[in-house]
């Protein structure tokens, strides 16, 4: 009898568990649609024109009209495509988009995991999306996915280097790998944010993850102009939007970890305004918009550029910053750096 | 069999499969990827062993870098399947013994009273707040500090040599240094001509001008 209480019990932790997830990813996936709708609009104004106002009022369906779209039209798998690894692809690829959200904190308490080695599980993860690209490239059979492939591949491997030290340079302001303690470790205002004294690594974090989400400038993989559509160029209706799913939803998780790392999480940045998700919403909007306001206003970059600014340029830095930031903890004005 | 039994087991044995695929699969791709598999699912294990850091370490390093530029390496490479195979049954003797020797050297570990569950048990559980990461370091960065930084210095020696016996200057290569291209200002290429302004002649058809004036 006992152990069918066990069982029980442990049936409601799986479902319960279960039910969190649904309540994380819908509004995930809710976010990234109209995400795609908030770039088109504001890559428009930018750009003086108006962006999508057909469907809905003021355009505000489209998002919903191009999923049903892409619902309805054939996933085509060409003849010469390595069949299994083709459709591995895709799902590699959302898999660990997905998958990372499960410790990210929106507010004290609001977490799905709030595990001891947060960061560390957060990169661990990270790391492995760069296989949806190398396996949709390499399994697609075409000159032009396979090259995208080879450059999102050395450009992700290079990038997350410069990323994960300055990730180092947080937890060392922080002593701690839990997000949670993370963002504690920033209460008090606007000035205690890790942005101030880490600010080269904020730099630095902020550009790599753009890299690494393969956004323009640094969309090389992709590279319209050259390369049609780099590792997705063979892949249509559904399979096709989980690449674009997973893209987008790795923006947001890049732009919430920016948040929670260096911009106080939910905290209030002064003291009168109580602290909510509503600061986590606004900030991680905010670098969002970062990310639109730089595919509307710099050109590609050039592949050997990328190579040089990631490997010449963010390593040296954070490595010195490190050594800054490690220095000063000895110093009296240590408490500048916590 | 408990529940934390059960996983143990399904883990083991996609790592069985896995492992044994890496070694049988036709196409070296498939191999390496399911290479990445087995490490991944060795993490797994590791995870089950609450060594997290660990775990998430060999998910970092290995499936997230090694496996990658293993796989670049590996598809770039026009690899000749029956060349690949030719010797297999001259090495298989050496190989079977060698396979032979890790078994027995196993088995001696695993099976010998010295080692076995009745001397060294499992160890207790550590609390939920007990942090592994924390406690790697400190014994790291302390106990093992030389060793530690020894290690690392051998990385390092490593690392140059295998630069500088890979780094060659072709004469004939066009290379650009992108960190040159990048500091050129405007005025190291271009130069403004102050120049006296031609006056065109009057005499010209009426209408022709608009465009150029």
């Amino acid at each position: 009898m006992e152990n069918v209480g066990m069982d029980w019990a442990a049936i409601q932790t799986v479902v319960w568990t279960l039910i969190k997830i649904l309540a994380l990813v819908v509004p995930l996936m809710l976010g990234v649609a109209y995400l795609t709708y908030a770039e088109r609009k504001i890559i428009g104004w930018m750009q003086v024109r108006i962006g999508p106002n057909r469907v809905g009022f003021q355009g505000l369906l489209q998002p919903i009209a191009d999923a049903v779209k892409l619902l309805m039209k054939e996933i085509i798998i060409p003849s010469g495509a390595s069949r299994g690894l083709f459709i591995l692809g895709p799902i590699l690829a959302i898999a660990p988009a997905l998958a990372a959200w499960a410790v990210i904190p929106f507010t004290d308490t609001l977490v799905l995991a709030n595990i001891n080695a947060g960061l560390l599980y957060v990169m661990a993860i990270t790391s492995m999306g760069v296989y949806g690209v190398i396996i949709a490239g390499w399994a697609s059979n075409s000159k032009y996915a396979f090259l995208g492939a080879m450059r999102s591949a050395a450009q992700i491997v290079s990038y997350e280097i410069a990323m994960g030290f300055a990730l180092v340079g947080v937890l060392m302001a922080a002593q701690s790998l839990n997000l949670s303690d993370i963002v504690h470790g920033q209460a008090g205002g606007l000035h205690h944010w890790y942005i101030w004294p880490l600010f080269p690594l904020f730099i630095v974090y902020l550009i790599s993850g753009v890299a690494e989400t393969n956004r323009a400038p640094f969309d090389v993989a992709e590279g319209e102009s050259e390369i049609v559509a780099g590792f997705h160029v063979e892949y249509s209706g559904m399979a096709f939007a989980v690449f674009f799913l997973a893209e987008y939803a790795n923006m947001i998780l890049i732009a919430a970890l920016t948040t929670l790392m260096f911009l106080g999480g939910w905290l209030s940045p002064v003291g009168f305004l109580p602290d909510g998700i509503v600061w986590w919403l606004l900030k991680t909007g905010f670098v969002l918009f970062l990310f639109l306001w730089f595919r509307a206003t710099f050109p590609r970059y050039r592949y050997d550029q990328i190579m040089r600014l990631g490997w010449k340029v963010f390593i040296p830095i954070t490595l010195v910053w490190i050594v800054v930031v490690g220095g000063m903890m000895q110093t009296p004005y240590g408490y500048l750096f916590h | 069999m408990t529940y934390t039994t059960a996983i143990f087991y399904f883990f083991a044995a996609i790592l069985v499969f896995a492992g044994l695929r890496v070694i049988t699969a036709r196409n070296p791709v498939h191999a390496a990827l399911y290479l990445v598999l087995a490490f991944f699912t060795a993490a797994g294990l590791w995870m089950l062993l609450e060594a997290e850091f660990l775990a998430i370490t060999l998910v970092l390093v290995y499936v997230g870098a090694v496996m990658v530029l293993f796989l670049f390496v590996v598809m770039m490479l026009d690899i000749n399947l029956e060349k690949l195979r030719e010797g297999f049954w001259d090495y298989l003797p050496l190989a079977g013994f060698v396979a032979v020797l890790l078994v027995i050297e196993m088995a001696l570990i695993l099976g010998s009273r010295h080692f076995g569950l009745e001397v060294m048990g499992a160890p207790a559980p550590h609390a939920a707040d007990y942090s592994n990461t924390k406690e790697l370091g400190r014994v790291l960065y302390t106990e093992y500090v030389y060793a530690f930084e020894l290690a690392a210095v051998i990385l390092l020696v490593a690392i140059v040599a295998a630069i500088a016996l890979t780094l060659r200057r072709r004469k004939d290569s066009k290379y650009i240094d992108p960190a040159e291209q990048v500091k050129v200002r405007r005025n190291d290429r271009l130069r403004i001509v102050r120049m006296e302004a031609v006056k065109t002649q009057a005499t010209q058809k009426p209408g022709a001008g608009e465009g150029g004036a």
